[in-house]
C-alpha cells in the first residue's frame, strides 16, 4: 500500500469542559503513525470526547491536536484528513452501499471514487452489496460498509467509536480479527475507542485506560494487565485480588522485598513495588495463584468457598480466616480439583504479585465495564 | 351460527390457532368500514351527483334533466381557461414562497430550537384559531393603501419593483396579484412548516455529522443528506400547500381584482350568483383532473416510493 507519511498524531494539553463538569482533563498523547491505539474506559470516562475533539466534532476548550507537524485543532471536521467509523454506523440510508463508500472520496472530487469504492467493498468482502440500500443489510454488513467507507479515503487517522458496540459476540470476535487484518494491510493509525477490555487487548498495540477525564495508565496490553499501577487499572482490565499489606524489610539480595499482610508475610518483586511507599495493596491475578504449596514463600491457607467448572478452566473462590475471599483460577491441565469446604493452601511467585499505593479506593473499576 | 359456535372457545382459551386467524382477517376491514362509509356518503355520492349535474341541462326554475351533454366541457375551458391557468400559477407562486419561508423555519424548529421547540410548534398553529376568512380579512388591513406596510413598501421602492414585474398595477399593494399571492402564502404556510417539521424532526443529526466527517462542506452536507432526506416532507408539504391553494377562492376575492379572479371564485359565482349550475360542475370537475394530472406528474418525478 502506497502511503504518504502523514505523521504521528499528537495531543497537547487537550481538554474539554461543559458547563458544570470537565470531561477531558488536561490531556497529552502521541499516537505514532500506523499504530493500533485503544481508548479504554468506563462510558463518562471521557474518551468517546477525546475521539470528537480529534474528529472535529467537538471544539476542545484548551489544548492542541497534531498530525505531524500540523496543527489542525481549529479546522472543521470536513477539512480534516480524518475520518470516523460511527457507533451507531451513520450510513446515508438513501444512498446505495456504493454510493455511501464513494461519498468522502467524491466531496473530495476524486475522479476515481467508484473504483475506489468497489476496491474498498472488496476489502471488508461486500463487493456484491454494493447496489444495495443499508436498511437491506444485516448489522454486521452495515459495520463493514461503514469502516469501507472510512478508510476508502486513506486518512491519516481512523477513529472506531466503539464500533462493534452493536453486534452480539460471535460476530464481534470475527469483526474484531477482520478489523486487525484490515489495519495491518491499510497500515493506517486506529484510534479505538471501547468499552470492553478484551476487545482492546484483542486489537491494540497499545492502550490508553482512562477514568474521570484523565488517562489512568498507557502501555500495551501485556504491560498493563501484568503491571498495573492503580487498583482502576487493577479491576477495570480483568480481575484482580488486592490485599491490604504493609511494606516490612528491605530489598533482598534476590530482588524481593517483604511485605507483611493479615500477619503473614510475603514477597513481592522490588520491580513491582513503586518508590517510597509502606502502605500498599499487594495484588495477584486469579491465574497466576496455584492451589497447593508450591514450595515458595508466597502461601495463605484458606477454604474452598465456591467452585465454577468453564471447561477450559476452573474458578475458585477461596475464603481467607480474615474473610475476605479470593479467586483462583486453575487451568483444566488434568490436575485433581478442589471441592467446596475443603482447606487448600494458595501459592505464587514473587514475580507475579505487583504492589499498588493503598491510598486509594480499592474498589476502582470494579463492574464498571457497562 | 356456525362461526359463532367455532370463535367461542377461541376466544376463552385463546390457544386454538385458525379461529384466531378467521377473526384477524375480518378485524382490520371493521375497522376501515365506518371511513369508508363516510367517504362513499359524502366523497363518492356527491362526485356522480356533480358529474351527472354537469351533463345536464335546464334551469333552476325549469329543473334540469340530464342530456349528456360534453360540450359544456369545451365550453367550460374555453370560457375560462385564463383563470384556470393563473389559478395554477398562484398556487404554485405561493407554494414555492411558502416552501422558501417555511424550510428555514422547519429546519430551525427541528434541529436548533431546543426547549423553544414546542413554543414555535403552537405559534405555528395558532392561527388556526382564527377563521380562515378572518385572517384574509386581516390582509385587507394590513396591505391597506394608507397602511405603515404600504407607506414602507413605498419608501424603500418596493411597490415600483413590484408594479415593473407586474404583480401590481400601481403604487399600492391591495388588489393586486401580489396580495392573492402573499394572502395565499400567508394561509397555506402551516400546512407547509408541519410536514417539513415532520420529516427534519425524523433526521439523525449523526448523518450530517457523518457527512461532514466525509469532507462535505455544511452546504453539501445540506444538499446531499438534509435535503434529500427531508424531501418526503418537502413532497407533502407542497401538495398540502398547492393543492387547497389551487382551489382557493376567498384569496382572490378579498385581495384581488377583475384581473387576479381564480378558478375557484368562477366557480363559486357560477354556482351561487348565476345559478348555472352544469358549468360549474364543469368546472369542478376540470379543476379535479388538472390537480390530479399535476400531482401525480410530480409525484413520480419526485419519486417519493424510494425514500425512506
Amino acid at each position: 500500500m502506497a502511503e504518504q507519511l502523514s505523521g504521528d498524531l499528537r495531543l497537547v494539553g487537550l481538554t474539554k469542559s461543559f458547563e458544570q463538569f470537565t470531561a477531558v482533563q488536561p490531556t497529552d498523547l502521541t499516537i505514532s503513525q500506523g499504530s493500533f491505539f485503544a481508548l479504554l474506559g468506563p462510558s463518562g470516562c471521557g474518551k468517546t470526547t477525546t475521539l470528537r475533539m480529534i474528529a472535529g466534532l467537538e471544539d476542545p476548550s484548551g489544548g492542541q491536536i497534531l498530525i505531524g507537524d500540523k496543527d489542525i485543532t481549529s479546522t472543521k471536521a470536513y477539512q480534516r484528513n480524518v475520518n470516523t467509523v460511527f457507533q451507531s454506523y451513520a450510513l446515508f440510508p438513501h444512498m446505495t452501499v456504493l454510493d455511501n463508500v464513494a461519498f468522502g472520496l467524491k466531496r473530495r472530487g476524486d475522479k476515481d471514487a467508484k473504483r475506489k469504492a468497489e476496491e474498498a467493498l472488496e476489502l471488508v468482502q461486500l463487493a456484491e452489496v454494493g447496489r444495495k440500500k443499508p436498511v437491506q443489510l444485516s448489522g454486521g454488513m452495515q459495520q463493514r460498509v461503514a469502516l469501507a467507507r472510512a478508510i476508502v479515503n486513506r486518512p491519516d487517522v481512523l477513529l472506531l467509536d466503539e464500533p462493534l458496540g452493536a453486534l452480539d459476540l460471535k460476530l464481534r470476535r470475527q469483526m474484531q480479527i477482520e478489523l486487525k487484518r484490515i489495519q495491518s494491510e491499510v497500515g493506517i493509525t486506529f484510534v479505538h475507542v471501547t468499552h470492553d477490555q478484551e476487545e482492546a487487548m484483542t486489537m491494540a498495540d497499545t492502550i490508553a485506560v482512562m477514568n474521570g477525564g484523565r488517562i489512568e495508565q498507557l502501555g500495551d496490553p501485556a504491560t498493563l494487565y501484568e503491571s498495573p499501577r492503580s487498583t482502576f487499572v487493577a479491576n477495570f482490565l480483568g480481575q484482580s485480588n488486592l490485599l491490604r499489606a504493609t511494606v516490612t524489610g528491605e530489598p533482598g539480595s534476590d530482588g524481593t522485598v517483604v511485605v507483611r499482610s493479615h500477619d503473614t508475610d510475603l514477597e513481592v518483586s522490588r520491580a513491582h513495588l513503586p518508590d517510597g511507599i509502606r502502605e500498599i495493596f499487594l495484588g495477584m491475578r486469579p491465574e497466576k495463584l496455584r492451589l497447593g504449596t508450591g514450595g515458595g514463600p508466597n502461601q495463605l491457607k484458606g477454604t474452598v468457598s465456591d467452585v465454577s467448572f468453564t471447561g477450559v478452566a476452573t474458578q475458585y473462590l477461596v475464603r481467607m480466616p480474615w474473610g475476605r475471599e479470593l479467586t483462583v483460577v486453575q487451568q483444566n491441565d488434568g490436575s485433581a480439583r478442589a471441592v467446596v469446604g475443603e482447606n487448600v493452601t494458595i501459592s505464587w511467585a514473587a514475580e507475579h504479585g505487583f504492589a499498588l499505593d493503598a491510598h486509594q479506593d480499592a474498589d476502582a473499576g470494579v463492574d464498571t465495564e457497562d | 351460527m356456525a362461526s359463532v359456535t367455532g370463535t367461542a372457545p377461541a376466544l376463552s382459551t385463546g390457544a386454538s390457532a385458525p379461529p384466531e386467524r378467521r377473526r384477524s382477517n375480518w378485524v382490520p376491514y371493521a375497522l376501515l368500514l365506518p371511513g369508508l362509509l363516510w367517504l362513499f356518503v359524502f366523497f363518492v355520492v356527491p362526485m356522480i351527483t356533480l358529474f351527472s349535474q354537469s351533463l345536464q341541462e335546464g334551469s333552476i326554475d325549469e329543473g334540469y334533466t340530464f342530456t349528456g351533454n360534453v360540450g359544456i366541457y369545451a365550453e367550460a375551458l374555453q370560457s375560462y381557461f385564463p383563470q384556470l391557468l393563473r389559478s395554477i400559477g398562484y398556487a404554485a407562486s405561493a407554494t414555492v414562497l411558502a416552501l422558501l419561508l417555511g424550510y428555514p423555519l422547519a429546519y430551525f424548529m427541528a434541529l436548533k430550537a431546543g426547549r423553544w421547540k414546542n413554543v414555535l410548534l403552537v405559534l405555528v398553529i395558532a392561527p388556526f384559531f382564527t377563521s380562515f376568512l378572518i385572517r384574509t380579512l386581516a390582509w385587507q388591513t394590513i396591505l391597506s393603501d394608507v397602511g405603515p406596510v404600504t407607506s414602507f413598501a413605498r419608501s424603500i421602492g418596493l411597490t415600483n419593483l413590484l408594479q415593473a414585474v407586474g404583480l401590481t398595477s400601481n403604487d399600492n399593494l391591495m388588489a393586486s396579484k401580489f396580495a392573492v399571492i402573499c394572502g395565499l402564502t400567508y394561509n397555506f404556510l402551516p400546512f407547509m412548516i408541519l410536514p417539513l417539521y415532520a420529516s427534519l424532526e425524523r433526521l439523525d443529526p449523526r448523518l450530517v455529522e457523518a457527512a461532514g466527517d466525509l469532507y462535505a462542506s455544511p452546504a453539501q452536507g445540506f444538499r446531499f443528506v438534509t435535503w434529500p432526506l427531508s424531501l418526503p416532507g418537502v413532497v407533502a408539504g407542497t401538495l398540502l400547500t398547492f393543492i387547497p391553494a389551487a382551489g382557493d377562492f376567498i384569496n382572490s376575492k378579498l385581495l384581488g381584482n377583475t384581473q387576479t379572479v381564480m378558478i375557484g371564485q368562477v366557480i363559486d359565482a357560477q354556482f351561487l350568483r348565476v345559478l348555472n349550475y352544469p358549468l360549474a360542475a364543469a368546472l369542478s370537475f376540470v379543476l379535479l383532473v388538472l390537480i390530479l394530472a399535476l400531482v401525480m406528474a410530480y409525484v413520480r418525478k419526485a419519486g417519493t416510493e424510494e425514500l425512506v
